[in-house]
């Protein structure tokens, strides 16, 4: 093994140039990954802060009594699409109302009778914040006799999904372009890196070196190359986020495990590119 | 030791290489593969160290059949050979020294073996005073003795020498010629590939020669011929 890690660190000796532009072109090509993943992390909070609003108000009978209503909450809180449900009364609406509505405070003073009617609003769990799911559960707060009209902005909510459905499809279609672009830029980095020392695979298998001897050094070199260049682009990220961040718009950048994922994917495709390489070349020798 | 029965090389795009060879070179044996460029002297090393196989007919060497052996055994026959090329094939980056010691460090030697087993082959090959310098400071026939150190240096049954003396003058020769025969003499086979007819004449040794990749003549079944020839 200690053979393995000095052959590897004299690699990276011998040739610092070649490393650097490899691990470089590593680092870039993660960055534009990197990039896009950040536009798509963003894209992704955005439309679920949007999702966060998705609420579906059902507005209550007047005079229904209390215990039905909590009854019925409870029920409702039981549905496995709902996160949570609250029971506005008469009054809380006046209230909130009041509040939201400041242009028309005077009017809200001035009234004799309260004309808003109670409500429960139902809060959906985040992977429910759909038109599918939200007018399901819609239709069965309907069948309560209590609720005189449900309410869940039909026509936004369903927005909201092709928005989404839109983003999916391109990130899915852009992110795999632009991975596998970066593959195949690191594979043929990787590639030249193991040309260059051909001849020192030739005379390592004719004086009977076995093929995961030689394969060793190759592949920690490959993976060392990915990761690093992994580290880099991740540093790259950073800045280039920090300066969004800073002079543009307020973004967020990934959480670590999404870091430490992409890092990771760094050093993978660094291995897998030596893997191949080396393999070819030790079939050909 | 080594023995070819009907061999018969086929690359695809150049064609029959070996055809039909029939030969045997014994334990402790020097033996000269002679012939024109292409008359097969590559080829007939090349299956020797198994980095082809015949197309038809079975090599031997040391125990091991081209046609029973599998991939994975290669390293193991080659680490019974030594082998030393035309263009030397040394690594520019390592010294002397450390190009021999390469072949002890990647076929998984002892760590504490290495440095006297190397500097005992390169004094063995007269080079031990510039054990620290690189390829490139080194005349073509030094650089012929660090790749002979470097085949010696696994203590090998025979030493394959393809042509070992094709990019030196004639003094560089003789001097490597002695070294394959000072070798020979302490009990390593050397096979020895050369077009150079003046070589094959200036020692007594196991002559065989290729003629478009045919056996055409070989003094090991020429009784008459090895007697009239020896002085």
């Amino acid at each position: 093994m200690s053979l393995v890690l000095r052959e590897t660190a004299l690699a990276f000796k011998r040739a610092p140039l070649l490393s650097a532009l490899s691990v470089t072109t590593i680092a870039f090509s993660l960055f534009v990954f990197g990039l896009f993943g950040l536009v798509a992390v963003n894209i992704r909070r955005t439309i679920g802060d949007v999702a966060e609003r998705v609420e579906v108000v059902a507005y209550l009978k007047r005079g229904t009594p209390i215990e039905t209503v909590t009854m019925a909450s409870a029920d409702v809180e039981a549905f496995p699409e709902v996160q949570r449900v609250a029971h506005v009364t008469e009054e809380d609406a006046l209230a909130r109302a009041r509040q939201d509505l400041t242009e028309f405070r005077d009017i809200f003073q001035d009234l004799e009778t309260n004309p808003l009617p109670a409500s429960l609003d139902v809060r959906l769990k985040p992977q429910f914040r759909d038109a599918r799911h939200a007018a399901a559960v819609a239709d069965r707060l309907r069948s309560y006799p209590f609720v005189d009209d449900v309410r869940y902005g039909q026509e936004w909510v369903e927005n909201l999904d092709r928005l989404r459905n839109i983003a999916g499809a391109v990130a899915a279609v852009v992110g795999s372009a632009f991975a596998l672009v970066a593959i195949i830029i690191i594979g043929t980095t990787i590639r030249m890196a193991v040309l260059q020392r051909s001849r020192e695979i030739e005379i390592m298998r004719l004086v009977g070196a076995t093929d995961g001897f030689i394969r060793r050094p190759f592949l920690l070199e490959g993976l060392l190359k990915g990761l690093i260049g992994g580290l880099g682009a991740f540093a790259l990220c950073y800045g280039a986020y920090a300066l969004i961040d800073t002079y543009l718009l307020r973004a967020s950048f990934f959480t670590s495990a999404q870091a430490l994922i992409g890092i990771g994917a760094g050093g993978l495709i660094g291995l897998v590119g030596s893997t191949v390489s080396v393999g070819r070349h030790l079939r050909n020798v | 030791m080594i023995k070819f029965t009907s061999v018969t090389k086929d690359y695809p795009k150049t064609g029959a290489a070996l055809k039909d060879a029939t030969f045997h070179i014994g334990k402790g044996e020097f033996a000269f593969l002679t012939g024109h460029s292409g008359a097969g002297k590559s080829t007939a090393l090349r299956l020797m160290y198994l980095a082809d196989r015949p197309t038809t007919g079975e090599v031997r060497v040391s125990g091991f059949s081209t046609n029973r052996m599998s991939q994975r055994e290669i390293p193991r026959l080659r680490r019974r050979l030594g082998i030393v090329f035309q263009d030397f094939q040394l690594l520019e980056e390592r010294t002397a020294e450390e190009n021999v010691a390469f072949a002890l460090e990647v076929t998984g030697a002892r760590r504490s073996t290495i440095g006297p087993r190397v500097m005992r082959v390169l004094t063995q090959v007269g080079l031990a005073s510039k054990a620290n310098q690189y390829p490139r400071e080194l005349s073509g026939g030094e650089q012929q003795r660090v790749a002979i150190a470097r085949a010696l240096v696994n203590d090998p049954l025979v030493l394959l020498a393809d042509e070992p003396t094709g990019n030196l003058d004639e003094r560089a020769t003789r001097g490597i010629l002695q070294l394959l025969k000072d070798i020979n003499a302490s009990g390593t086979a050397v096979v020895m590939a050369t077009h150079d007819l003046d070589i094959v004449r200036s020692m007594r040794a196991h002559l065989v020669e290729l003629q478009h990749g045919m056996v055409v003549y070989d003094s090991a079944e020429d009784v008459t011929e090895r007697e009239t020839a020896s002085p």
